[in-house]
């Protein structure tokens, strides 16, 4: 694939949790068809799995009768997912980093999943666009 | 729609193994949260979760074990985790959670270490 070239492919899936494997299967199938390895499938699988999670927890306060929209666009090496929805607006300067040896020694609960799209995604970026959160992820093709 | 069982087994010594398969998501942890619970209520404390046929968990799964490690431990037992795939181990190990819980290899060394603490 040359820079120039671009590729994109989306899906649309319903605010409810039964529907994350839909999208799991998606946007694994498409890293694996642009050359990622299995480890690496699997980080950016999960990375759209806790974003869609948040959205379905936080941004639609589980109300299953939204929508949650994915795209895929493969841009030379760059393989970015846009996830957009019009859930409750996202604040992603009230997401601390969590200290995780804290974390784990009070038992805490919760509140890793940007923390672990973070880690293991190339780019991650928080936008508003109107009335939709835009939630841009790169891993790019080593 | 994700895919997800527990099954449970009794070993000797009061050890009780949760064998997890499929996908550990949002969707699903409520299984394996009830599994948990009624390993409580029937003060079993010694328990292995063997993930040898998990094959994907996300960090909602994740916070299941963290729901319950406190009170296991406050009852002098413990949630060790064996036979895990390298692919499950490594968010396990982004998140620093071998720090807090015992990760390892197989069953049967779990089983030992409970053993070995009587």
């Amino acid at each position: 694939m040359t820079q120039s070239s671009i590729y994109r492919s989306s899906i649309s899936i319903p605010s409810q949790t039964e529907r994350l494997n839909d999208v799991r299967e998606f946007v694994s199938g498409l890293a694996r068809l642009h050359g990622f390895g299995e480890d690496d499938v699997n980080k950016i699988t999960i990375a759209v799995d806790e974003a869609c999670t948040n959205i379905i927890k936080h941004g639609y306060g589980y109300s299953p009768d939204h929508s949650i929209e994915v795209e895929i666009i493969r841009t030379g090496n760059d393989f970015e997912i846009v996830i957009s929805d019009k859930g409750k607006q996202f604040d992603p300067k009230a997401i601390q980093t969590p200290d995780m040896k804290d974390y784990l020694q009070h038992y805490r609960r919760g509140g890793l999943g940007v923390y672990l799209m973070k880690r293991i995604m190339d780019k991650v970026e928080f936008d508003l666009h109107r009335d939709r959160n835009v939630l841009r992820m790169i891993k790019t093709l080593q | 729609m994700s895919d997800f069982k527990v099954t449970i087994r009794s070993r000797d010594n009061n050890i009780h193994v949760l064998e997890l398969k499929g996908y550990l998501d949002a969707h699903t942890t409520p299984v394996l949260e009830d599994s948990f619970q009624k390993m409580l209520i029937e003060k079993k404390f010694r328990l292995i979760v063997n993930c040898k046929e998990l094959t994907y968990i996300s960090s909602a799964g994740l916070g299941v074990f963290m729901a319950f490690i406190e009170d296991v431990r406050a009852n002098s037992g413990d949630i060790k985790l064996s036979d895990m795939s390298p692919k499950v181990f490594n968010i396990f190990d982004l998140l620093g959670f071998p720090m807090l819980y015992d990760i390892v290899t197989f069953e049967e060394e779990a089983a030992q270490k409970f053993e070995m603490k009587q």
